[in-house]
């Protein structure tokens, strides 16, 4: 399972940078500042890979995604899809690479327009590619709702008389229809009900194996994130903090970010209940992030120079990146299965 | 058990009016020993939360009303009351925690403005001394500075500070039970676990039953002693936190089990709940649970399924649940 970088990546981002202008002044016509949602990102997706993103809200990992996509441009970096710089594209070059790249949203009732009927909310990518409406799309989009497991009926309906999963599927739909080879799903079954997610994550993983498909999977839910994912990614404050394989990270988390992330899912079973190290304080504005490693403010381990000095990430074994100054004197965390807290188990 | 605190008897709680009301809450029964922390879990639609809006009295009007059924707090039926005793009961001795705290709190007035009203609402006490308690439930809650605190207006607040606040202001006149619905749910997950490790603490010091409703498993299995189930309006199974994830008798408990990935152990494909969840207007004859299920039978459709005794304090509504065998 683990990616090997041999192939040409799907998806390479190399120095990406986002930062939004803060508007101030009587007229807020001044530019007095900026947020730097994403900081330096460097990330590769392989062939058929899924990379898991996570991080807390505001970490700026959504804003990776739509960087990815140039949903919203880049301030700076390259992103290249497979080996082409499309940082620099124009909108019409971009148009041809855009067929190969789409995006499922969080939320199934805000992403589907209400006035659409299903056919054409799922043919509109094809549509912009110059593809014309006629009886062949028509079978085309019946054949996309049956591979998402819809009947092929719901192309004259419109979006308001499906339930919140079937509105995933159909967002689904739209973005394997000009047939992609990368998709991002942005948060895309955060919304969703428990018994109605894990059909959506199955049928996601489904439609990877049928048609090849990478995905960079954003999420905040860190269980699903290790169920769907190959390798995932930490993020911090627009920083990326660790990458590893999912085993690794989930089992031999390094940076102590990901260590008080991970200690702070809920325990599976009564029974692993356990007292744990709880991360203090909150997440620092992005408008001010604290000077050298953005981490710590919040670190149990934090010393002078994580004050003063950026951390850049560093290779600890095949595949696993942290970026932390101290990273060999972290101490090692209990195991997520161990250690059940005394006496309070029922 | 000794004498409950909370006894919900046959609730039934229907929106709108006439022959065309959706019955959101059918037949609810439960009890809520002092000191205990129960779990209400289940999905959209389920009636979880209805059945805390009831308790507290805090059904919307006018489309809310409860239909049938009883609801005794320590004794006494909250339906039967005049509404003056239960305006003095809800605030005092039984506080409620809300998913959004930016909804639930005013936004054009002050934290401390907020606080001090719900205590003096309750106890005859100077705005001075009514002061001197917010901050100190402000300090319990683990804000900084609360004194300073005090002044701020909601917005100046992180979500987990509101949520923080919220839970002082429902703890400050000693309620003997706190219904928290969805209380972490809208906050990230470090924070969760700071709220979640706080709530536990302060239930230790302040000795309040709890009951806590949620969708999520995991915070069902951090924090609950006791478990209620609910599927599509009605109670699904009940039984003591361990049984639930050890020995689930209800089919859709051990669906909703297994659906939730586990952050322990790998599983290649997650095993799902087939269909989606009924439509409240046009539930299915006989067990709501049925259209999904993979055990149902004939039989299933006849009629709701009666609750059924598996073990001491273990319930469950389904005829097909085995008496004997583990899942």
């Amino acid at each position: 399972m683990t990616a090997a970088p041999a192939p040409t990546p799907i998806i390479t981002v190399d120095g990406l940078a986002k930062h939004f202008p803060v508007r101030g002044g009587t007229f807020l016509n001044r530019t007095t500042g900026a947020v730097r949602a994403v900081d330096d990102v460097n990330l590769t997706i392989a062939p058929g890979e899924t990379l898991g993103l996570v991080g807390e809200s505001g970490c700026g990992k959504s804003t990776v995604g739509r960087l990815i996509l140039r949903l919203i441009e880049p301030t700076a970096g390259r992103i290249l899809f497979e080996g082409t710089d499309i940082a620099g594209l124009a909108q019409r070059e971009l148009l041809a690479v855009r067929r190969s790249m789409q995006i499922v949203f969080q939320d199934p009732y805000s992403s589907l327009n209400p006035r659409m009927m299903v056919e054409d909310i799922i043919l509109e990518p094809l549509y912009i590619q110059g593809a014309r409406k006629g009886p062949e799309t028509r079978r085309q989009a019946q054949k996309l709702l049956e591979t998402v497991g819809l009947p092929r009926s719901a192309i004259a309906r419109y979006p308001h008389e499906f339930s919140g999963g079937q509105r995933q599927r159909i967002g689904i739909a739209r973005a394997i229809a000009p047939q992609p080879k990368f998709i991002v799903c942005d948060e895309a079954v955060s919304a969703l009900d428990v018994s109605i997610q894990a059909q959506i994550v199955n049928l996601l993983q489904d439609l990877q194996q049928e048609f090849g498909l990478s995905y960079l999977f954003i999420a905040h839910d860190l269980a699903v994130v290790k169920h769907i994912s190959d390798r995932v990614a930490v993020m911090y404050l627009g920083k990326v903090v660790e990458i590893a394989p999912k085993r690794t990270l989930y089992a031999t988390p390094r940076h102590p970010y990901t260590q008080a992330l991970l200690a702070s899912i809920p325990a599976p079973h009564p029974r692993l209940r356990r007292q744990r190290a709880r991360l203090t304080g909150e997440l620092p504005s992005a408008l001010a992030p604290p000077p050298g490693c953005r981490f710590n403010t919040r670190c149990p381990h934090a010393q002078d120079r994580c004050r003063s000095e950026v951390p850049e990430l560093r290779t600890l074994a095949e595949g696993h990146q942290a970026a932390c100054h101290f990273i060999d004197q972290i101490p090692a965390p209990a195991p997520l299965g161990g250690s059940p807290r005394n006496g309070t188990a029922p | 058990m000794a004498a409950p605190l909370l006894s919900v008897r046959n609730l039934r709680t229907v929106f709108g009016t006439g022959g065309g009301g959706i019955v959101a809450v059918d037949d609810v029964s439960f009890d809520v020993a002092p000191r205990e922390v129960v779990g209400i879990v289940g999905e959209s639609g389920s009636g979880k939360s209805v059945t805390a809006l009831s308790i507290m009295g805090l059904l919307p009007q006018p489309q809310g009303r409860i239909a049938a059924g009883a609801i005794l707090f320590e004794g006494r039926d909250l339906l039967q009351m005049p509404p003056r005793e239960r305006r003095a009961l809800r605030g005092g001795a039984m506080g409620m925690v809300f998913q959004e705290p930016m909804t639930s709190l005013n936004p054009v007035f002050t934290i401390g403005d907020q606080i001090v009203e719900t205590i003096r609402q309750h106890e005859r006490m100077g705005t001075r001394a009514a002061r001197a308690r917010a901050v100190d439930m402000l300090g319990r809650v683990g804000i900084a500075a609360p004194a300073r605190r005090l002044d701020d207006y909601p917005h100046q607040l992180s979500g987990g500070m509101r949520q923080r606040v919220m839970i002082a202001m429902a703890l400050a006149c000693s309620p003997r039970l706190l219904l928290a619905d969805e209380p972490t749910t809208a906050l990230d997950v470090t924070i969760q676990a700071q709220l979640l490790d706080l709530l536990r603490d302060l239930q230790a010091e302040f000795g309040m039953a709890i009951v806590l409703i949620t969708h999520n498993m995991g915070v069902i299995a951090e924090f609950a002693d006791r478990v209620l189930v609910m599927y599509a309006g009605r109670m699904a199974e009940e039984a003591p936190v361990g049984r639930i994830f050890d020995a689930p008798k209800h089919p859709y408990t051990i669906g909703l089990l297994a659906s939730t990935p586990d952050i322990v152990e790998d599983n290649v494909r997650l095993r799902t709940i087939p269909g989606t969840l009924p439509n409240l207007a046009d539930l299915p004859p006989g067990c709501r649970f049925a259209p999904r299920c993979t055990r149902a039978i004939e039989a299933c459709g006849a009629g709701q399924p009666p609750m059924r005794d598996f073990a001491a304090d273990h319930r469950a509504a389904c005829i097909r649940a085995d008496m004997d065998a583990a899942p």
